[in-house]
């Protein structure tokens, strides 16, 4: 079986076309489950989420012989997944734009508690004394991480609102450009950054009451 | 124009990913160059995003993967 990397699209197409099973096996197994959640954002439901998922797979399969290459498979296959998917959500009225859904709304990064009054004049806004972050005696390169540590991570992006969990599954852990996150959820730069930030600086904190319980 | 600790905090993603205005950058840069409690809480973010990247996803789960299958041998006959 060949293995297909993300680079050699055109094999993979090519592949495609011709009826490769083991193809259409890698490309299932490298989006599908990408493409039901994102599904979600827009149908808010995984049943619809996965009938949309599903009627576009079969929406590529019979436009393979149209597709011409001048984005890349990908971008096109989250294209027909987003249009159908707010397509549906419209006719559902299940469609939220991101603008109403709250998570745009002012959210500091760091409790407000831990930097000074503005009572303390020049020292307002800077950290307390007792407050200060402290450096963390990990090394994500070196070591090899516990599983504990992942656990932290994972539960925090599941407690975070749709929108900025799915951009930071996106952006940091499928390596999805910023162009083809703003693409797939038709957010902005802008409010992909924020989204972005957002959700790191939870899981920040989650890592942070981690590390002060088990240094 | 000092930047405060608060302000900073705030900025991070943007510093990170190359997004400041050259101004406001060489302020962050020079409020780090004297914070420690700063210096300190970029490399947690840092350290945050490498520790996410580490994460994988779950396989795809059987029962997907089959009706897809069939979807594909539907196309190809």
């Amino acid at each position: 079986m060949h293995n297909f990397s993300p680079y050699d699209e055109n094999d993979l197409v090519a592949a495609l076309r011709a009826g490769d099973e083991s193809a259409f096996t890698q490309i299932v197994e490298r989006y599908h489950a990408n493409m039901v959640r994102i599904a979600s954002l827009y149908v808010g439901d995984v049943q619809i989420a996965q009938e949309v998922t599903q009627e576009t797979w079969v929406v590529v399969l019979h436009s393979l012989n149209r597709f011409e290459g001048r984005s890349s498979l990908k971008t096109w296959l989250f294209t027909i997944l987003t249009n159908r998917a707010k397509t549906r959500a419209v006719r559902e009225n299940r469609y939220v734009p991101l603008e109403d859904s709250g998570e745009l709304d002012d959210e500091p990064s760091v409790a407000a508690a831990r930097f000074r009054p503005e009572s303390e004049l020049e020292w307002a806004d800077h950290w307390k004394s007792n407050a200060k972050p402290q450096t963390w005696g990990i090394n994500p390169e070196a070591h090899v991480i516990a599983g504990e540590v992942n656990s932290v991570i994972a539960s925090a992006i599941a407690a975070l609102p749709t929108h900025q969990r799915e951009v930071i599954r996106l952006h940091d852990i499928e390596n999805f450009s910023t162009d083809e996150i703003c693409n797939i959820l038709q957010i902005t730069p802008t409010n992909q950054r924020v989204l972005l930030h957002r959700a790191r600086s939870r899981v920040r904190h989650a890592l942070e009451l981690y590390f002060q319980r088990s240094p | 124009m000092i930047l405060t600790c608060k302000e900073l905090v705030e900025l991070v993603t943007h510093y990170l990913e190359g997004a400041l205005d050259v101004e406001t950058r060489a302020r962050f840069d020079a409020h780090l160059a004297e914070c420690k409690g700063c210096t300190a809480y970029l490399e947690q973010m840092h350290k945050t995003i490498l520790l996410t990247k580490r994460l994988r996803e779950d396989d795809l789960a059987q029962p997907a993967r089959d009706e897809l299958l069939n979807v594909f041998r539907n196309w190809r006959a």
